[in-house]
């Protein structure tokens, strides 16, 4: 399943590489981009985790970048 | 301004009052009568903290989670550096210098995600649908297949459709680039994503909203950053060895000269501080991706879909263009170009012709009823007999009538004058006696010419063009537009064929497109390097086999596109020598003692914010 969010207050390009590298290394996840420009996320994971999945990619980026917040 | 960018002003204003009062009170030898160091120290860090506390707090933070080499970190220590070696003016000084480039920097960022977003702002966020005589407005999504929904004048349409009541202007330059507004009656179709003009328009819709035209679009659009360039991959790659490699020469310079070399720790310190603040790859890795999301965003202005950055990156490198004919440099109707009567007028030639190809569906067939301008009396016509690969036998007022190619006169042994003409060609006899001949063409489209002219220009070497056609027809076409290269009588699995032979001949660093109105020739669009399909004649599945879609067919656009491609790649590369430029430079004069703090947070903000406004010109090259 490819699910989409909007991030606030990403602020630098460098962190929104980070939080890519680091949502993709989560288990269960097929692919993720972290787009700075249009201040987005997609999430493509496993349909029976994505819940579990989803806490995990709140926890990463809250660990790369505490300011960005994911509006879910 | 955002709230929190106002707040940073604020600070930034603040500090800087502060700062100057303090150089003037130093200049004035205040300070050397206060003359206690701390006291100095003290008076100094009441600015630094007032602009540098988040910087701080967040570098402290960011420790705190494994996250060492990121910005914040490296201001501190080189803040706190220059705090180490008494420089205490200057750790303010970079501070500030520092925040008002960040605020620049996303001040500048924000306007140019506006501007982008703004040109994408074409998606409705309501439609309005009549139930018991009153307006509801609902979701788009929610509306089903087949439901009448009204669009009120300055309305955005909602979701694709036919009109079934009213009368208006439609402008569609969000999603083709056209000025000029089209004209919508009731059974026109519409497509969602335009705007509506002065009339009020009652549309029964076609397509469920996850289908219709302005959804697709912007699935586009979105997916186009996920694509990347070649130049973007290199500067992720570049980003990820550059800090560390920094950082860690940051620590040597710090460290080994002076044991080695003996000296100065101090002077060492604020060299590696240099050193750190040159250290983030920023200005790269926002400007990179920036330049190009601009490229792909004024290409989308004039109505030129360009489905990722690598496209767009392929595009400049287009050394050959293969053109599908019909649909694509023709317009794909038939029409009758010239009658060549043998012993008769040329009215009772096409009659004869009309009246025998009465019955018939073929476009040529139509090509000739439309070209008669009357209703043919088919009363007058008996049962047509058709002659595979050949033609048609009809009587017609008891008389037999033989309508079609030459090897058909050829067979009945009728002697007939060969026509030297492009085009298709009907032979017509009557009563094995020879009546003359009709040429039916594809008409060239609009501007077909001028967009092979304007292809050379910008450095197409080849332009081929392939077709099912007859040879001779192909080459007269080809003739008028101004081809090189034609490959005619082809069926659609050698379109294939031809382009994979093309593309062996192409060196590398050559790319080849291929342009299809997307009837039968997928495959061929996925093949070459970059598939260009046409946006409103062409179908769903060229659409979504192509990498760059052309809304409104206009072929003419494509050189538009070549030169904004060029001028993205060019701006980015600019960007990447100057930004890389910059911090060598800097870096290199740190290392020897010549570079201060001020050049250091110049190398890193400062080419941020002109890197930036420089990818800003890529939005809007033409």
């Amino acid at each position: 399943m490819k699910k989409k969010f909007k991030l606030e207050d990403l602020d630098c390009a460098n962190c929104a590489a980070k939080m890519e590298e680091a949502i993709k290394k989560i288990a269960g996840v097929n692919d993720a981009t972290v787009s700075f420009l249009a201040q987005k996320m997609t999430i493509d994971a496993q349909d029976d985790q994505f819940d579990e999945i989803m806490k995990e990619v709140v926890r990463v980026c809250a660990k790369v970048e505490p300011d960005c917040r994911i509006l879910m | 301004m955002s709230k929190k960018q106002k707040k940073m002003l604020a600070r930034i204003v603040i500090t800087f009052v502060i700062f100057v009062g303090l150089l003037i009170c130093e200049h004035g030898g205040l300070m050397e009568r206060i003359g206690h160091g701390w006291i100095i120290f003290l008076i100094y860090l009441l600015p630094y903290l007032i602009i540098g506390y988040d910087i701080i707090y967040k570098a402290a933070r960011n420790i705190s989670h494994g996250q060492v080499f990121d910005e914040n970190f490296l201001m501190m220590i080189a803040t706190f550096g220059a705090f180490g070696v008494k420089e205490y003016s200057e750790a303010v000084a970079v501070m500030l210098f520092y925040q008002v480039g960040e605020l620049f920097q996303g001040y500048a960022v924000g306007k140019s995600r506006q501007s982008i977003s703004d040109m994408m702002d074409i998606c409705p966020e309501y439609a309005n649908i009549e139930a018991d005589g009153k307006l509801m407005q609902v979701d788009p999504d929610e509306v089903e297949i087949g439901s009448i929904i009204v669009v009120k004048p300055g309305e955005r349409i909602p979701l694709d459709g036919v009109v079934v009541e009213g009368e208006s202007f439609i402008d569609t330059a969000a999603l083709t680039g056209e000025s000029v507004p089209r004209k919508a009656v009731a059974g026109d179709e519409i497509i969602s994503g335009c705007v509506n003009g002065s009339g009020t328009l009652k549309v029964k819709t076609t397509k469920e909203f996850d289908d219709s035209t302005v959804a697709k679009i912007l699935e586009l659009v979105e997916n186009a950053s996920s694509k990347k360039a070649k130049v973007e991959n290199f500067i992720t790659k570049f980003a990820k060895y550059y800090t560390p490699v920094v950082t860690v020469g940051a620590a040597m310079l710090a460290v080994l000269p002076p044991l080695i070399l003996g000296g100065d720790w101090g002077d060492w310190l604020q060299r590696a501080c240099i050193f750190l603040v040159i250290s983030c790859p920023c200005a790269l890795v926002i400007s990179v991706p920036l330049g190009f999301f601009g490229g792909i965003g004024a290409a989308s202005r004039i109505g030129v879909l360009i489905k990722g950055s690598n496209y767009l990156e392929a595009v400049a490198e287009m050394t050959t263009i293969v053109f599908d004919k019909t649909g694509t440099l023709t317009k794909g109707e038939f029409k009758v170009q010239e009658i060549f009567p043998n012993g008769c007028t040329s009215e009772e030639l096409l009659e004869l012709a009309a009246l025998g190809e009465g019955y018939s569906n073929h476009p040529i067939a139509g090509s000739i009823r439309e070209a008669y301008g009357k209703e043919p009396d088919l009363s007058r016509v008996g049962k047509a007999e058709e002659i595979a690969g050949y033609g048609i036998f009809v009587p017609i007022d008891g008389k037999e009538v033989l309508l079609g190619n030459e090897k058909l006169m050829e067979r009945q042994g009728i002697p007939c004058q060969t026509v030297e003409s492009g085009g298709t060609i009907v032979y017509a006899a009557c009563g094995n006696q020879y009546m003359g001949a009709i040429s039916i063409a594809d008409s060239v489209k609009e501007g077909a010419k001028e967009a092979i002219q304007s292809m050379k220009q910008v450095g197409v070497k080849k332009c081929v063009m392939l077709t099912g056609d007859r040879q001779q027809a192909a080459e007269a076409a080809a003739k008028e537009i101004g081809i090189d290269e034609v490959c005619a009588q082809l069926l659609p699995g050698d379109k294939v064929a031809k382009v994979e032979e093309l593309l062996k001949a192409q060196k590398e660093k050559e790319k080849l497109a291929f342009v299809g109105d997307g009837i039968n020739d997928a495959p061929v669009l996925t093949r070459a390097d970059i598939g260009i399909a046409m946006g409103s004649m062409g179908s769903d599945a060229a659409i979504e086999a192509a990498d760059v879609v052309l809304m409104d067919d206009d072929v003419r656009k494509i050189a538009a596109v070549v030169r904004i491609s060029r001028k993205t790649l060019k701006i980015v590369k600019q960007n990447i020598v100057f930004a890389l430029g910059v911090k060598a430079l800097v870096l290199l004069l740190g290392a020897f003692g010549a570079a201060n703090m001020w050049e250091a947070v110049f190398a890193d903000v400062g080419v941020s914010v002109i890197a930036i406004l420089n990818a800003m010109r890529a939005l809007k090259a033409k």
